[in-house]
């Protein structure tokens, strides 16, 4: 009220900076995106087609089409998730709700979580052809590439489920035992739905990474290209066919391009879906 | 049922007239109460009479949050709590290797100082507790719910919206659902800790209100800080004080004693505003 016109001036003026600077950071963060989409499918808009997403590829990728790495990345995709899920997050629920957070078991199980986060996925892709393809016997199978993707999973699901089950507030936890719910109870009927959209969105980063991911695929799932007859069978995952067209195919960049575009279109179909599904959960968890 | 939406629903009287020939419901012996090592309750012994307000009084920090959550084992849930010295429910030892604590916080129920409804329907929020403690039927459900939101006098407020989530009512109607939700369960006891402080003092009248009504069918124990409030309400009170971090019952007796003729110095200091 009694300040120098002065002093509101350069207030007003650092207010206006600050603010263009945040604008500018996500000006600049859109573009990012928008010049990668925009790239994507100028390359590959006029190769994508319904014949591509439902021929097999032909002389190494150059023609055909893409459905049996579709086949194979779903196959891969879904055998990590399987086994990733109920591990991570069976440890989350350990984590946040059963052991106190200072406990020493709670902190080696987290810091050991974390080292398993930070190890490369050529790593994981040694780690997972050595157990899984010939110690266990599996070979360059979607299963052995799948079980290593599961174990990449583990860090990145267990702590963002643990971080959701945190953030829902104390209070639920004490009124449900304040009315004699039993442990159970208020985790399946409160903190879980309530935990929901962490679970959705770590589930997302999850297979964000995991669509995503080439080099732990390169030695326990292979790349074979045709079609996967079972689970036992090595598939080419899409990363893993982007990969090799670009680099060792040579007159195969058209159908990298397209099979990037289409890796993309999944990722965000995935993301749509996803963040319908929790949005769904919460709404139905009010109204029933 | 009643057509008057705000028509008072509970039964008669089933304890008597309250307070006329007391009859100890919970009794605490020298209960000594410690986080992490650190004394937090310092040999505390006393009664709660069947169908009385009892008010505890006293400034924050003397231990009465604690006092309370020992009631209904609600301190098992903190890892560094630990306890001494016995406290009896009806009797019966409540730290007994026998006593199942589902079934204790049932006889017990609780009421927190933010109202903490879940993030569900109104409905249920109070059917949820009910079926967990085997009330399946759904005609019995609801003839309770509508009998415990008659009681808090939320019915009429409610009655047309049940299926909207709790979360979207009023911070005085949500002190009032989680009373209703712990009524629904049927308990002898009712704890409630600081239930009007995060309220306005409308809604913390209406409260007060309620919890007067609720008189002489429930035994009810109340943490208040308005002592206003717990003349008007209590029939009996007992005044923690803390010294060295360390809370300790000084006084206990009939409201009217405590407040009008304490025996100790420190509690008519308190009472009369010149301390804490
Ligand atoms: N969960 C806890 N862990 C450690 N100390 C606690 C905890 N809860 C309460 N205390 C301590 O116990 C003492 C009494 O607290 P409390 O029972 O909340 O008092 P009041 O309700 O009368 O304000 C305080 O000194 C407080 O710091
Ligand atoms: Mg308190």
């Amino acid at each position: 009220m009694f300040e120098s016109a002065a002093l509101r001036t350069r207030r007003k003026i650092r207010d206006c900076v600050a603010q263009g600077l945040i604008y500018l950071a996500v000006m600049l963060v859109s573009l990012v995106f928008f010049w990668l989409l925009v790239d994507l499918a100028r390359g590959g808009m006029t190769h994508l087609s319904w014949a591509f997403l439902t021929e097999s590829p032909r002389d190494a990728g150059r023609a055909g089409g893409i459905a049996s790495i579709l086949v194979s990345t779903l196959l891969i995709l879904l055998v990590a998730l399987v086994a990733a899920i109920p591990l991570a997050w069976s440890t989350a629920i350990l984590l946040a709700e059963l052991v106190p957070a200072e406990s020493s078991f709670g902190r080696s199980v987290r810091f050991s979580l974390h080292v398993l986060a930070g190890v490369p996925s050529i790593v994981f892709g040694l780690f997972g052809n050595a157990f899984f393809s010939i110690y266990l016997g599996l070979g360059f199978s979607i299963l052995s590439g799948g079980l290593t993707l599961a174990c990449m999973l583990l860090p990145i699901l267990t702590s963002t489920a643990e971080a959701g089950l945190r953030a829902v507030p104390d209070s639920y936890r004490l009124s449900a035992a304040a009315l004699g719910l039993s442990r159970t109870a208020a985790l399946t009927h409160l903190i879980l739905p309530a935990a929901a959209p962490a679970l959705a969105a770590g589930l997302l980063i999850g297979i964000g990474r995991a669509l995503a991911e080439t080099a732990a695929l390169l030695f326990t799932s292979g790349y074979v290209d045709r079609m996967p007859g079972s689970l036992l069978d090595s598939g080419r995952a899409l990363a893993l066919h982007i990969f090799d067209l670009s680099m060792n195919v040579p007159g195969g960049d058209e159908s990298a391009y397209a099979s990037a575009l289409m890796l993309v279109i999944l990722l965000l179909c995935i993301n749509i879906l996803a963040m319908k599904l929790a949005y769904g959960l919460q709404r139905k968890k009010i109204m029933t | 049922m009643n057509d008057d939406p705000d028509a008072f629903t509970l039964g008669p009287l089933q304890a008597g007239p309250p307070c006329c020939e007391p009859q100890p419901l919970i009794q605490v012996r020298n209960l000594t109460l410690h986080y992490d090592g650190k004394t937090a309750l310092d040999n505390v012994s006393l009664d709660i009479y069947k169908g009385c307000i009892t008010a505890l009084i006293g400034p924050s920090g003397c231990g009465k949050t604690s006092f309370l959550s020992a009631i209904n084992r609600m301190t098992d849930l903190i890892p560094c709590c630990g306890i001494d010295g016995r406290i009896l429910v009806d009797n019966q030892d409540i730290h007994h290797r026998d006593c199942d604590v589902q079934a204790l916080r049932r006889r017990i129920g609780m009421v927190f100082q933010k109202p903490a409804p879940f993030p569900l329907s109104i409905r249920r929020n109070i059917a949820l507790p009910l079926n967990e403690h085997g009330v399946t039927q759904k005609k019995e459900v609801a003839a309770i719910t509508e009998t415990v939101l008659r009681d808090v006098g939320l019915w009429g407020e409610v009655c047309d919206r049940l299926d909207a989530s709790a979360l979207s009512l009023s911070g005085g109607q949500q002190q009032r659902l989680c009373i209703a939700r712990a009524l629904a369960l049927n308990p002898e006891i009712l704890l409630m800790d600081e239930p009007c402080s995060a309220l306005d003092p409308i809604a913390s009248g209406v409260v007060e209100d309620l919890i007067c009504r609720l008189q002489g069918r429930y035994t009810i124990v109340i943490v208040t800080h308005n002592l206003a409030q717990a003349r008007r309400i209590a029939n009996y009170a007992a005044f923690f004080w803390v010294r060295e971090r360390t809370g300790q019952l000084v006084e206990f007796g009939r409201c009217r004693h405590i407040f009008e003729s304490p025996r100790e110095a420190l509690t008519a200091a308190y009472v009369n505003g010149a301390r804490g």
